[in-house]
């Protein structure tokens, strides 16, 4: 990664274990110069029947550079110029290469360096894996400060206890994970039997937190700062944060709080306005953490980079999240649902977030997540836990206004995750059409 | 045995839980899939797997699987 942005070029990590039409998928739409690969993956990528343009990484670094070619290739270089390029599975299967430049990444890490005090002294342990926008965060604020990042083994966060146990033995004092690690930990209640005792700045992103599982966290590490971060691959990782400053009923939500620096969010309604105290409406961010767009995709990246409706005057470029948010009486952020993902039913506009969100405090329910089948007008619901469905039916009937009521429940030996650890619910929704 | 197998097999098809010892080492079992037969377990056998016996050496094989559970079951 460093070697690709010294030399004045720009890189796309990719994953060895990912599926072989994804990676196909990404090699057909990037068309890249040179594929660097070690010895340990260069069997698997000769499999994928790449022919050329292969680097071995262990020959690369026996080689000498040439100090005049690159010295005239950086004199030329410029912020604007892409870093590189996040593939995110697209809705319709097909990945879509989000293009970063230097500048997004500079002003984003300045951020994050400035507001959670980043310095020599920070040692993070790094969860998200490199082709994951949120691995930005650790990776550039450790470069610029000279922190020190631990790549944790990913086996360990099937074995909490141990996955504590490195904590310690490696002194870590920051994370940044997505929720779906932090639960682990607090469903299995690891720190009732191990202490983590360096741990100071506890952050996380990516999905919504549990507040049962936080409050868990927060319970046994009282003094750690926590922040809730929030934002999309386009805009580099982040666009709001919340630092947690109360304490959250299992069954509230958490805010997702304001806008980091150099990083403006308005609230759009459907009729293009902008929404007024407590309205509701679309997040759309502009500022320098916007990506450049979609690589080798106008069309995708017109429909959500747009001209800031806004303003009339001048050119002015801001990005459509597709996440619909509110403003709460504190003046803090609170994310409602996707775009997509807010649905009409019975004529109630429901979140299926809410839904997910109430169940999720059912005793006895570990995860959850919805659907919405609009051909029969279903909501689904999909959960895993040690209850049987007629017990969450009953108990969901207690905590759900009628209409919210999931017509379909489907308990799962496990919710899918996708690569990310997001939950997967393409894959849910072909669950559902099975049954 | 038989029933622990069963359970295996439906959280994860595919695995050939009956000859391979090295089921974590060789990152087979992912750590959603540790997750999850940990819940199947406890339901099934009606016991519960706290985070200490949540340990690689206890995974890495449905023999290492099985001792688990029948030192919980005693418990």
């Amino acid at each position: 990664m460093f070697g690709v942005l010294y030399s004045g070029n720009y890189y796309t990590v990719l994953d060895v274990k990912s599926p072989k039409e994804r990676i196909n998928l990404i090699l057909n739409s990037l068309e890249p110069m040179a594929i660097i690969v070690d010895n340990k993956s260069l069997q698997k990528a000769k499999e994928l029947g790449i022919e050329n343009n292969f680097f071995v990484y262990e020959d690369m670094i026996e080689s000498e550079e040439s100090e005049e070619i690159i010295q005239k290739i950086r004199s030329q270089m410029i912020d604007t110029d892409p870093m590189y390029i996040l593939f995110t599975s697209g809705s319709t299967g097909i990945p879509k290469g989000t293009v970063i430049s230097h500048k997004a990444v500079i002003t984003y890490t300045q951020w994050v360096v400035n507001t959670f005090t980043i310095d020599y002294n920070t040692i993070w342990g790094s969860q998200t894996p490199f082709y994951f926008s949120m691995s930005i965060t650790d990776v550039f604020s450790t470069i610029v400060t000279g922190a020190t990042l631990y790549i944790i083994p990913k086996m360990y966060f099937s074995f909490p206890v141990k996955l504590i146990d490195y904590i310690n033995e490696m002194k870590i004092n920051s994370i940044y994970w997505v929720p779906s690690a932090l639960q682990i930990v607090a469903n299995f209640k690891t720190l009732d039997e191990v202490k983590a005792k360096t741990l100071k700045r506890i952050m996380f992103a990516g999905e919504v937190m549990p507040t049962k599982q936080l409050n868990y966290w927060m319970d046994n590490i009282p003094d750690a700062t926590y922040v809730n971060l929030f934002g999309p691959t386009e805009t580099t990782d982040i666009c709001t944060y919340y630092v947690v400053d109360r304490k959250f009923d299992n069954s509230e939500s958490l805010p997702i709080g304001r806008s980091c620096d150099n990083c403006d969010t308005i609230i759009i309604k459907e009729d293009g306005t902008k929404a007024l105290d407590g309205e509701e409406g679309e997040l759309c961010v502009r500022g320098s953490f916007l990506a450049m767009g979609y690589y080798k995709n106008p069309e995708k990246t017109a429909e959500v980079f747009v001209q800031n409706p806004l303003n009339k005057n001048y050119p002015e470029i801001i990005y459509r999240t597709g996440d619909i948010v509110k403003y709460n009486d504190r003046g803090e952020l609170i994310y409602l649902s996707r775009k997509d993902f807010q649905i009409k039913h019975m004529g109630y506009r429901i979140e299926l977030g809410e839904i997910e969100n109430t169940v999720n405090n059912i005793e006895g329910v570990s995860t959850c997540a919805c659907i919405y089948d609009n051909e029969n007008s279903r909501i689904v619901l999909f959960y895993q836990g040690d209850k049987d469905k007629n017990e969450i039916i009953d108990a969901s009937k207690k905590v759900l206004t009628s209409y919210m009521q999931p017509s379909c429940v489907i308990k799962l030996d496990r919710i899918p995750y996708n690569a990310n650890g997001k939950i997967d619910r393409v894959n849910l929704k072909k669950i559902y059409k099975g049954e | 045995m038989e029933e622990l197998l069963e359970v295996l097999k439906k959280v994860k098809p595919g695995v050939d839980f009956e000859n391979n010892s090295n089921l974590i080492d060789e990152e087979i079992l992912d750590p959603f899939d540790i997750v999850s037969i940990v819940a199947a377990i406890n339901e099934e056998f009606d016991i519960q797997i706290t985070a200490k016996d949540i340990v690689p050496e206890n995974f890495n094989s449905i023999d290492k699987m099985y001792a688990l559970v029948e030192k919980l079951e005693e418990e």
